[in-house]
């Protein structure tokens, strides 16, 4: 790791403050993905601004009967708790189908919407990479790509983004909660909140310098069954090569989004409406245009038939 | 540091090998930069950022002058000479570092030793003593659940963590119904032990160690 300067904040906006006023300043919460990114020399700050006593570790019902998740939830917290488990069992679903249980008790609700692509010619900072050095090239394209993106990505970068939880937050529609540097706070729906790559994909989300994120609104529960199914390469602790997240109605209707196959949680309305038609029609309009490479245009087969898995199973 | 070392003769055990290798190299650093600080720090350029930070290490209160960027692993081992925690990947990958902190199971390679100023930190030298082993380092020893021995540590520490979980109703990835208390079966053992890699593959007998303990019979 590069040496770096080290303080621990009092207040959100303060230490929005504390990282907008030094370049190279970040924020830290569980840091598990951070450091990992630190030590491999990938992320290089030069002061980390400690977040963790920012009391930002609960869970309240919000007033038009959703909850509000603190940004210092830890994931493990987050999938027990009662209320989640009962009202929005995607989330907790998707949450205890990554990492491990050491990660979980470390990794905070906010960090995991922050966490970056596992693509492998990031990680290989001898190999170039847009995403970590802009400019450089795309190893990935022409590359090793089986875990990588088949929609939504560039010319630039075809990583996805890695995440579980997300993309269970998506069809929540969930609601991102910050605080900026000159103290305002604000909202970004999850749609909105991750970028594509276009031509610059080191931005991958839509915080301004220094902006914190405090918490995650979730709306009133909509009901329905909740499945998160996530299809790897083991049985446990590994990344997804497609995941669904799917609430699905008694009438058949309902909502679907999917992890693994483009730099964010991939959810379109058209495909939706494609539900009651079963699990082709649905992934035929949400994977339409998909531009995968020879490796990972299994992907495509993949997610349709998960999501038949999924389908069946919340009809059963 | 089991039953097994009573057959041992050799005059000194392998850490204290280990920590006289360590102090000598301390020596000769500090003779090399012509200093005469005798911790591992004193090896570190003055122009490195350093942090105090205060740490209760099984019951014992430690005040540690560090470079900030000591994660807590290399706090345990290289500054409190506590080399039962090991060092795998580094990288959160592979369980080997795993201790409690405040209760909870974490990796100690991903996280830093300033960013737990006060915690109670738990490793396997606190869970128990060559001559009152915990009940899991017990049953580790009667059911063969290791072979190198270097997952051990982590193993036993995540399992503590992990019977916790569990008793907290923590549910899991294989939990059937989410909103019921989990009990423990095998597949539960298997997907919330999943963050320790044995090398070895003594997977088996590991499951018949924990089973044992977290059914509460003799270990």
């Amino acid at each position: 790791m590069k040496p770096f300067t080290y303080e621990r904040a009092s207040t959100p906006a303060q230490a929005a403050a504390a990282v907008a006023r030094q370049a190279g300043a970040k924020f830290i919460a569980g840091g598990t993905n951070l450091l990992d990114l630190m030590k491999l020399q990938i992320e290089t700050p030069s002061h980390l601004v400690d977040v963790n006593g920012l009391g930002l570790d609960k869970i309240e019902p919000t007033a038009d009967g959703g909850l509000r998740i603190g940004a210092l939830v830890r994931n493990t917290d987050l999938a027990a708790d009662e209320r989640v488990r009962r009202d929005y069992a995607v989330l907790s679903r998707a949450v205890l189908a990554g990492a491990s249980g050491q990660l979980r008790n470390k990794a905070t609700t906010a960090g995991n919407l922050l966490q970056r692509t596992r693509c492998s010619y990031f990680y290989d900072t001898n190999q170039p990479c847009n995403k970590r050095k802009p400019g450089s090239g795309c190893s990935a394209i022409g590359g090793y790509s089986r875990q990588l993106a088949v929609i939504g990505t560039s010319p630039a970068c075809i990583a996805t983004y890695p995440g579980d939880m997300a993309v269970a937050m998506r069809v929540l529609d969930a609601t991102i909660e910050t605080v900026r540097p000159d103290g305002h706070a604000r909202t970004i729906p999850i749609a909105d909140f991750h970028k594509l790559p276009d031509g610059t994909p080191q931005v991958e989300n839509a915080l301004e310098p220094g902006e914190l994120i405090t918490g995650v609104a979730l709306p009133a529960p909509v009901g329905g069954t909740h499945v998160y199914r996530k299809v790897r390469d083991r049985a446990s602790y590994a990344f997804a090569l497609v995941s669904v997240a799917a609430i699905v109605q008694k009438d058949g209707s309902g909502r679907v989004a999917l992890g693994g196959v483009a730099p964010k949680p991939w959810r379109s309305a058209d495909a939706e409406a494609e539900l009651p038609g079963g699990a082709k029609a649905v992934t035929g309009r949400l994977l339409a245009g998909a531009q995968p490479t020879a490796e990972n245009a299994f992907k495509l087969t993949l997610a349709e038939r998960t999501l038949a898995a999924v389908l069946s199973q919340a009809r059963a | 540091m089991t039953g097994h070392d009573k057959g041992c003769h050799l005059p000194i055990t392998r850490r204290e090998l280990l920590l006289a290798g360590a102090s000598s190299t301390v020596v000769a650093t500090g003779a090399v930069a012509g200093t005469a600080a005798a911790s591992p720090s004193s090896a570190t350029p003055a122009d490195v950022p350093m942090a105090q930070v205060t740490l209760a290490v099984n019951g014992r209160t430690h005040t540690l002058a560090l470079d900030t960027r000591t994660t807590l692993l290399d706090a345990l081992r290289e500054h409190l000479q506590l080399t039962g925690t090991k060092k795998g990947c580094d990288h959160g990958q592979c369980g080997a570092c795993t201790v409690i902190v405040d209760g909870r199971r974490i990796n100690s390679c991903l996280t830093l030793a300033v960013m737990h100023p006060g915690a109670k930190v738990t490793t396997i030298e606190g869970l128990g003593t060559p001559a009152n082993l915990h009940p899991l380092q017990e049953a580790f020893i009667k059911h063969d659940g290791y072979q190198c021995g270097y997952c051990t540590p982590g193993q036993i520490c995540s399992a503590v963590g992990m019977l916790d979980e569990l008793a907290r109703g923590v549910p899991s990835h294989v939990t059937a119904d989410l909103v019921a208390k989990p009990l423990l079966s095998i597949d539960e053992l298997r997907e919330r032990m999943s963050g320790n890699i044995c090398r070895c593959g003594a997977y088996s007998n590991i499951v018949e160690a924990i089973t044992e303990v977290a059914d509460g019979g003799a270990a």
